[in-house]
C-alpha cells in the first residue's frame, strides 16, 4: 500500500490525482464549520466554538507539518516530502483564520479590546507570536525563495520550532479542569521535537 | 412538575432571556464533562429521587431531609437572574425557587456559624467527568458564601428553570443561585450543607488559588489573571456583531449587594 503510493506519484495523473486529494482534504475541516455555522448547528456561543476548532486544526496543521521529517525515513513514504509546504501553508492557513474569527466574532474588531487582548494576555501574546514566527516562513516558501536564500534557507524555516513550542504554551495556557487533550499533544510535539535532537546528536 | 410560581419582579431583571434551549444546552458542569454542550449530553440518566440533603456544623437542627420535606412549607418564585461566568460569557436566566434565608432559618444556626459550605453528589458511577484521573478538581465540588451572604434576600436556592423542574444538566433537583457572584459559586446538585466557624477553601480555589479566591464577586475592575473581566459576550450572540457588553460591578446588583463588602479590598478578595 505504501509502496504504491510512492509509485502513484511517478505518474503525472497520479501525482495530480493525489496533490487534489491533500488539497481538498485540508479544507475538508473549513467546510464543515462552515456548515454548522451556516445551518446554525453551534449552540449558544458559535463564536467560541468557531474559533477553538479553527485553532485547534492551527495546531495539528502544523504537527502534521513537522511529521513529515521522520514520516519520509519510513519504508516507502518518502512522497510525503511532496506535501511538506503545503501542510505548513495549511497551518499559517488555519491559524490566520483562528485570528479573523477571534477579531471579528469574539472582539467585534472593537479596537480598545483588540489593544487590550494583544498587549496584557499573555496567552494571546505568545499565541499571535507564534503566528507571527510563521508569516517570513509562508513567504519564503517557494522554489525561488529556496534558491535565493540557499543555506540560509533551511536556518530561517528552523522558526517553526520556536513556533511551536509557542503554540503548545498557548493551548497549555488555556487550561481550566482538565489537561488530557493538551498532554497529548504536548507528547506528540515531543516526540516531533525530540526526534530531531536525536538525529542531530547521534 | 413543580407547583405554578409568581414572578418576584421586584428582583427579577426585565432583559432579554437567553432561549431555553441555550440554558440547557450549554453550560459548565464539569462532574458531567468538559466541554458545555456534555453536560446535557450526559447527565440525562442522572438519578435526582430519592434526594437528601445532609445539614451539619454549627446548627441546632442537624439532620439528614429528605427533599420533599425541604420543599414542604417553601414558597417558590420565580426569579430573573443575569448568570455571569467567570469565563466572560453571560445569559438572562428565568429561575424558579426559594430563598436560602427561609431553609437556612428553619435549621436554625448557632452563633458559631459565620459561613456556609455546600458540597454537590460525588457518586462517580453516574458521573463521568468524576472519573477522569486527567481533571485538576479534586471532587466532590465544594462551594461556600459568607453567613451574611447566604442570608441576602437575593440568594436564592433554585429547584427550576422557565417554569419547569431544573434538568439534570443544570444542577437538579436543588442547587444556589448567586447573581452577584461568577457563575461557578453557584454549585450544583447540592447534598451537604455545613455550618462553619472557618471559612470554607472552595473547590476551584483550592485549584488554583491565584486565580479563584472566595468571594468571586463580579467585578469589571479586576481581571482574572488569563483574561478581562471588563467585557462579557451576552448570549445567545450573533457572529458577526457580537453581543459585547460591559460588565457591572456586582454584576449589577450593587444597589442591593455593595454594602456587604464596605471597608474591604476587593482586589484582595477576589
Amino acid at each position: 500500500m505504501v509502496l504504491s503510493l510512492n509509485a502513484l506519484h511517478r505518474h503525472p495523473w497520479g501525482r495530480w490525482l493525489f496533490w487534489a486529494l491533500m488539497f481538498g482534504g485540508s479544507l475538508l475541516p473549513l467546510g464543515w464549520i462552515t456548515l454548522q455555522a451556516v445551518q446554525q448547528q453551534l449552540g449558544a456561543d458559535p463564536a467560541q466554538v468557531i474559533v477553538t476548532f479553527l485553532g485547534i486544526w492551527a495546531l495539528r496543521f502544523l504537527w502534521v507539518s513537522l511529521a513529515v521529517t521522520p514520516l519520509r525515513r519510513l519504508p516507502g513514504m518518502s512522497w510525503v516530502m511532496r506535501y511538506r509546504r503545503m501542510l505548513g501553508l495549511y497551518a499559517l492557513f488555519y491559524a490566520s483564520l483562528h485570528l479573523l474569527a477571534v477579531a471579528t466574532f469574539i472582539l467585534g474588531w472593537r479596537p480598545d479590546l483588540l489593544l487590550r487582548e494583544l498587549t496584557e494576555r499573555p496567552y494571546i501574546i505568545v499565541g499571535f507570536t507564534a503566528w507571527v514566527l510563521l508569516l517570513p516562513l509562508a513567504l519564503t516558501s517557494t522554489k525561488g525563495w529556496q534558491r535565493r536564500l540557499g543555506k540560509r534557507w533551511k536556518q530561517l524555516h528552523a522558526l517553526v520550532y520556536p513556533a511551536s513550542l509557542l503554540v503548545m504554551l498557548h493551548f497549555a495556557w488555556l487550561i481550566r479542569a482538565g489537561y488530557l487533550e493538551v498532554l497529548i499533544y504536548a507528547l506528540i510535539l515531543a516526540f516531533l521535537l525530540g526526534y530531531r535532537l536525536y538525529l542531530k546528536l547521534r | 412538575k413543580i407547583r405554578a410560581a409568581q414572578q418576584n419582579a421586584a428582583l427579577s431583571t426585565t432583559e432579554k432571556l437567553a432561549p431555553y434551549e441555550h440554558v440547557t444546552g450549554y453550560n459548565n458542569f464539569y462532574e458531567f464533562g468538559l466541554g458545555k454542550n456534555d453536560p446535557r449530553a450526559y447527565a440525562q440518566d442522572f438519578k435526582t429521587d430519592p434526594w437528601s440533603v445532609e445539614i451539619s456544623g454549627e446548627v441546632h437542627r442537624p439532620g439528614t431531609y429528605q427533599l420533599e420535606d425541604i420543599l414542604k412549607g417553601v414558597d417558590l418564585e420565580e426569579r430573573i437572574y443575569r448568570l455571569r461566568c467567570v469565563e466572560a460569557w453571560s445569559m438572562v436566566i428565568p429561575w424558579v425557587g426559594f430563598s436560602l434565608a427561609s431553609l437556612i432559618k428553619r435549621f436554625e444556626p448557632t452563633g458559631n456559624a459565620r459561613y456556609v459550605e455546600f458540597t454537590t453528589l460525588h457518586d462517580p458511577k453516574q458521573m463521568p467527568g468524576q472519573r477522569s484521573r486527567f481533571g485538576t478538581i479534586d471532587w466532590p465540588y465544594v462551594e461556600g458564601l459568607r453567613m451574611d451572604e447566604a442570608m441576602h434576600p437575593l440568594t436564592l436556592l433554585a429547584v427550576g428553570v422557565y417554569g419547569d423542574a431544573l434538568p439534570p444538566q443544570n444542577g437538579a433537583p436543588l442547587r444556589l443561585v448567586v447573581p452577584w457572584k461568577y457563575g461557578f459559586k453557584s454549585i450544583k446538585s447540592i447534598v451537604k450543607i455545613r455550618f462553619t466557624e472557618q471559612m470554607p477553601v472552595n473547590s476551584w480555589q483550592r485549584t488554583a488559588p491565584r486565580e479563584y479566591g472566595f468571594y468571586a464577586n463580579v467585578n469589571p475592575a479586576v481581571d482574572h489573571p488569563r483574561w478581562s473581566q471588563a467585557t462579557e459576550r451576552r448570549l445567545p450572540s450573533s457572529l458577526f456583531s457580537p453581543n459585547i457588553i460591559d460588565t457591572q460591578p456586582f454584576n449589577g446588583y450593587a444597589d442591593q449587594v455593595a454594602d456587604l463588602y464596605s471597608g474591604m479590598d476587593l482586589r484582595k478578595w477576589y
